[in-house]
């Protein structure tokens, strides 16, 4: 009895979460899905967003991720290439190393966003820009970034290692044309949950990337991203609520793509693995 | 496992490049400390010259254009809004892991992890608009103003939900099989097996992902910004609208100046030496597991 009933209770709770993660799934899809349509993609917005489209905001933060992918990719991939490959076992640099990286990974967005605001906009002088938003979010996602491709790298089987130093190949050599190519898919994962995180951060774009939502003109310009625009909608203007929330269905289906190509690329590769082992 | 390779000078070099690239993160880190300390630092000197270093932490308002920087009504505020998140989701995360590790059938499970995977994933200013548009209008049909510490509570719970939930059955599938076999042969019920075996087992994963929750809830800006009111007052009842740290930090660096702009950035210092007390918490945690399995 007493059985029956924990089991009941806890399928409760399951049942509970994703109905309430449903609720709220649903409800930007329901208030959203009507709004959306070429021209809303399409056209500049009007009326402070609350007529028009979202046309500039898309273009905003796309230079916004592109940005910050060409800044954290190849630091990221040196550092994770040096941490697995390079490093020595139990050294106290790899190991400080490891722990900064938790720390970063752990700082508040909104701290980010200060940190942004106080170097790249005051103190280099980019001012409320794209390229300082770009660099703000490049910063905060390299320490996970790092960690993913890590670990993606730690997992190559060592059998590889060996067979590239049997035939004489150098370490760069082997990395450069066995390792990396065989932890491609994590590395691809960890940039999709990269992107994902930075596509989803506001508190850290406010006071770096700015509010002005016309198209940019270059990578100094201001300019708004989706969430920011999202926010933006949602807390200033009065009647901007369908507006908000098909911005917010295109966010989340932006997000939810490369989360699920994450995934598939995830699975795809331990498949493989088990097959090579 | 690391190999001796042989000595080659292209290998040094890059090893040089990479190094060097390493301590960037370092310098990363460094940096920021730096740039948070500097710039807070008017505030620490203008504390310094009127000689109350109790003000900061006191209750005499937080006043910034008349020089009062009573920061605690939003420490408490952000630790209720924590607190309460945290209350609302363990029991429901824990719950789903136990039942997705333990009573779904695997196609089930297989539904209900990527369910929360895709979920995790949602942006905060999503959740904060759903909250603002429909949970904060009915908290106000039943206790006006509705924009209250218990919709910053929900909404939160609701973000950190799928987090505490997958770190949770990663923690339980993570206890290794012989011990619940051991649970099985001595013919002991289902739910006695988990409450007493595996629970205790995956005991400290189970924490570190509820620390981890923890410092995601008290970072959290956007979705709590939305739907908390942001009046800045000691959090005496759940439906009183309550500011915390962060999104006080998100209102007024439009528009703050000097040392106004130094409290700023030393709230988010404090923030910042939160939330890693809580990752060195969570990191502790889970590296005591880790030897514990060593050893048996």
């Amino acid at each position: 009895m007493a059985d029956r009933l924990f089991a009941w209770s806890m399928s409760t709770c399951a049942f509970l979460v994703v109905l309430s993660l449903l609720w709220v799934l649903g409800d930007v899809v329901t208030e959203g899905l009507p709004h959306i349509s070429w021209t809303f993609l399409f056209s500049a917005p009007e009326n402070a967003g609350r007529a028009g489209g979202i046309a500039p905001i898309l273009v905003s933060t796309f230079w916004i991720l592109l940005i910050a992918l060409v800044v954290a990719l190849p630091i990221g991939l040196s550092v994770a290439v040096w941490l697995s490959e390079f490093a020595p076992v139990n050294s106290r640099f790899a190991n400080n190393t490891g722990i900064v990286l938790d720390i970063l990974a752990g700082v508040p967005s909104i701290v980010y966003g200060l940190f942004g605001n106080a170097f790249f906009s005051i103190y280099l002088g980019m001012g409320f820009s794209l390229l300082s938003g770009g660099l703000t979010l490049a910063c905060m996602i390299l320490p996970i970034f790092v960690r993913t491709c890590e670990s993606g790298l730690r997992a190559v089987n060592n059998d590889w290692r060996r067979g590239a130093l049997s035939l004489g190949m150098t370490k760069s050599a082997a990395i450069w044309h066995i390792i990396l190519p065989g932890a491609r898919p994590a590395l691809v994962a960890g940039l999709i949950l990269g992107l994902g995180r930075a596509t989803a951060e506001t508190a850290a774009l406010l006071y770096t990337s700015g509010y002005v939502d016309r198209m940019p003109g270059s990578l100094l310009d201001s300019g708004r991203a989706l969430s920011v625009h999202i926010y933006d909608l949602s807390m200033n203007v009065t009647g901007g609520d369908t507006a908000a929330y098909a911005s917010a269905l295109v966010l989340v289906i932006l997000i939810m793509t490369l989360s699920i190509l994450a995934q598939g690329m995830v699975d795809r590769w331990f498949k493989r693995r088990l097959v090579v082992s | 496992m690391k190999m001796k390779a042989v000595n080659n000078r292209s290998d040094q070099n890059v090893r040089m490049v990479l190094v060097v690239l390493a301590s960037s993160t370092a310098l990363l880190l460094a940096m920021i400390i730096a740039f948070l300390f500097g710039e807070s630092w008017p505030l620490f000197a203008h504390i310094w010259n009127d000689g109350q270093w109790g003000d900061l932490l006191q209750n005499n308002g937080w006043y910034p254009l008349e020089g009062h920087f009573g920061m605690m009504p939003m420490i408490l505020s952000s630790l209720a809004v924590t607190v309460g998140a945290l209350v609302v989701a363990l029991p429901l995360g824990l719950g789903s892991a136990i039942f997705l590790q333990f009573y779904a059938t695997p196609v089930l499970a297989k539904g209900f992890g990527t369910l929360l995977n895709l979920l995790a994933g949602i942006p905060s200013v999503v959740f904060g608009l759903w909250g603002l548009t429909r949970l904060v209008p009915m908290i106000a049909q039943w206790q006006p103003p509705g924009a209250s510490l218990l919709a910053a509570v929900l909404v939160l719970s609701l973000m950190i939900l799928p987090t505490i939930a997958l770190t949770s059955s990663a923690a339980l599938s993570g206890v290794p099989s012989d011990i619940t076999a051991g649970g099985k042969a001595l013919g002991l019920r289902r739910m006695t097996r988990i409450v007493h075996i595996s629970l205790p087992a995956a005991r400290s994963g189970i924490i570190s992902g509820a620390l981890l929750a923890t410092a995601r809830a008290l970072g959290e800006t956007m979705a709590v910004l939305m739907v908390a009111g942001n009046v800045v007052q000691n959090p005496s009842g759940l439906f009183e609208p309550v500011r915390v740290l962060t999104a006080n930090i998100a209102l007024e660096m439009a528009y703050a100046m000097d040392v106004h702009r130094a409290s700023l950035f030393a709230s988010g210092l404090l923030l910042t030496a939160l939330v890693w007390f809580l990752s060195w918490g969570a990191h502790r945690m889970t590296k005591s597991q880790v030897k514990e399995h060593s050893h048996g």
